[in-house]
């Protein structure tokens, strides 16, 4: 592995989990990252935390990703469904801190 | 009833550059937008914001950018029509369009532009089998309209966010009983409206309900029993009840734009990258709204779109005449 890239599991809709090597040297967020791996993410609004299509839940490594600012907090809040682990992909900057993250997308937000 | 020659739905930044990119070929446009001032997601969502990306401006503010692009159709008089929102797209005859808004206003156009950006934001619903046979007047609102209506009858609110905090404030004292469901064990709203629901919890004028979520709705024709489930206990609980509003939000929706038979893929109209023309001969899509092999959801990229979609427009208007392009800095921008 790159020294530049983190390792990022995701897991399938079949429990299968996915290792994908992200880089971190280019400041994309989680959301954009899922998206250029072509992952079924709406991402509608572009990273503004205003429409959660990119919503996962993180299934390991939540303790290691930085706390949520008040405007992903208002978003998660409003929705219907969302878990304890749940997070906006946008809000998440890939950094070294999230080697080893797994997450899954989210069901139902569309 | 307004008549134009292209009628643009949507007055971001790319809707109000596409008046410009028209006007120069003299083509006349009115914009209808949902939102009540013009400007799109800029205006209404970050007017403050720094833009890095325009051309030409090292920085822009969102807000200044807008103001801008208005400064520049000003010489081609477009026309408004905002806090309006398009329902209905019908082809009259041979030629034109006729546009219908929720408000009964009257489009007529020879051409249509969809630049929508995000689309409109539109109440979130949550995910329980059955709840569309309540919708329309049946029990279920995803809005409050008139909370008068609800005067003296039974109200169960679904939601933690701060629009369901608000109204459970205030229709407290209006409606008979009220439960107020939420997923969670706090509240992260403001905290007044949060002390304020815990007060009217304590005294007994609502009903809370923490940890919980809609399970299933069940009437016969009209909406007449919630069940609530305990996300931990995964016990149930039957409220009767005459309406249900679930307030989780807004989420950004291509709204009826979907049904008018465009070619959709992932939320966004497909074009043709000659034009940005549409598989609907006279409409086109250009900026966030539409998408191709390597679309880019950037500005700049919506404006070279709204002038190419220009020329395509004035040769779908003007069959069989020959133009040419013209600079402006040979020609200057001539007002009509």
């Amino acid at each position: 592995m790159e020294a530049n890239n983190i390792n990022i599991n995701v897991q399938n809709p079949d429990g299968s989990i996915v290792t994908l090597e992200a880089p971190i040297d280019m400041g994309l967020s989680l959301m954009e990252y899922l998206k250029a791996c072509e992952y079924d993410i709406l991402a509608t609004c572009g990273g503004m935390a205003l429409c959660a299509t990119c919503c996962v839940d993180v299934l390991e490594g939540g303790d290691k990703l930085h706390e949520m600012s008040d405007d992903e907090y208002a978003m998660l809040d409003t929705l219907p469904d969302v878990l304890p682990n749940s997070r906006l992909a946008c809000q998440l900057q890939l950094n070294a801190d999230m080697d080893g993250l797994t997450v899954k997308l989210h069901d139902g937000l569309n | 009833m307004i008549s134009t020659d292209i009628a643009i739905i949507g007055a971001g930044p790319v809707g109000l550059f596409a008046i410009f990119e028209a006007g120069l070929l003299k083509m006349r446009c009115h914009l209808i937008d949902y939102l009540p001032q013009v400007g799109g997601q800029l205006s209404e969502i970050y007017p403050k914001k720094p833009i890095y990306d325009i051309p030409g401006y090292p920085t822009v503010l969102a807000q200044e950018l807008i103001d801008n692009l208005m400064e520049q159709g000003k010489p081609f008089h477009p026309g408004f029509t905002l806090g309006e929102r398009i329902e209905g797209l019908e082809k009259r005859g041979e030629a034109d369009f006729v546009l219908t808004t929720n408000m009964g206003t009257i489009i007529e156009s020879k051409v249509v532009v969809i630049a929508g950006g995000l689309g409109c934001f539109e109440p979130r619903k949550p995910v329980v089998s059955g709840l569309e046979q309540f919708e329309n007047g049946r029990g279920v609102n995803y809005m409050i309209l008139d909370p008068e209506q609800y005067r003296g009858q039974k109200m169960v609110i679904a939601g933690g966010g701060d629009s369901a905090l608000d109204w459970t404030i205030f229709l407290a004292d209006i409606v008979d009983e009220l439960t107020l469901i939420h997923r969670s064990e706090s509240f992260r709203g403001a905290p007044d409206s949060v002390n304020k629901v815990m007060a009217l919890a304590e005294s007994g004028r609502i009903n809370l309900v923490l940890n919980s979520n809609l399970n299933s709705v069940t009437g016969n024709g009209r909406l007449e029993n919630v069940e609530i489930i305990h996300n931990k206990t995964l016990e149930t609980t039957t409220v009767a009840t005459d309406h249900l509003i679930p307030l989780f939000g807004l989420s950004p929706k291509l709204g009826p734009i979907e049904q008018w038979n465009l070619n959709i893929h992932k939320s966004a109209i497909e074009v043709n990258t000659d034009d940005y023309s549409t598989n609907i001969p006279g409409i086109y899509a250009i900026g966030d709204i539409n998408t191709y092999t390597n679309k880019l959801k950037l500005i700049l990229c919506g404006f070279h779109e709204a002038a190419l979609m220009s020329h395509s427009a004035y040769q779908y208007m003007n069959p069989g005449i020959k133009y040419t392009m013209k600079y402006t800095t040979v020609n200057g921008v001539s007002e009509f």
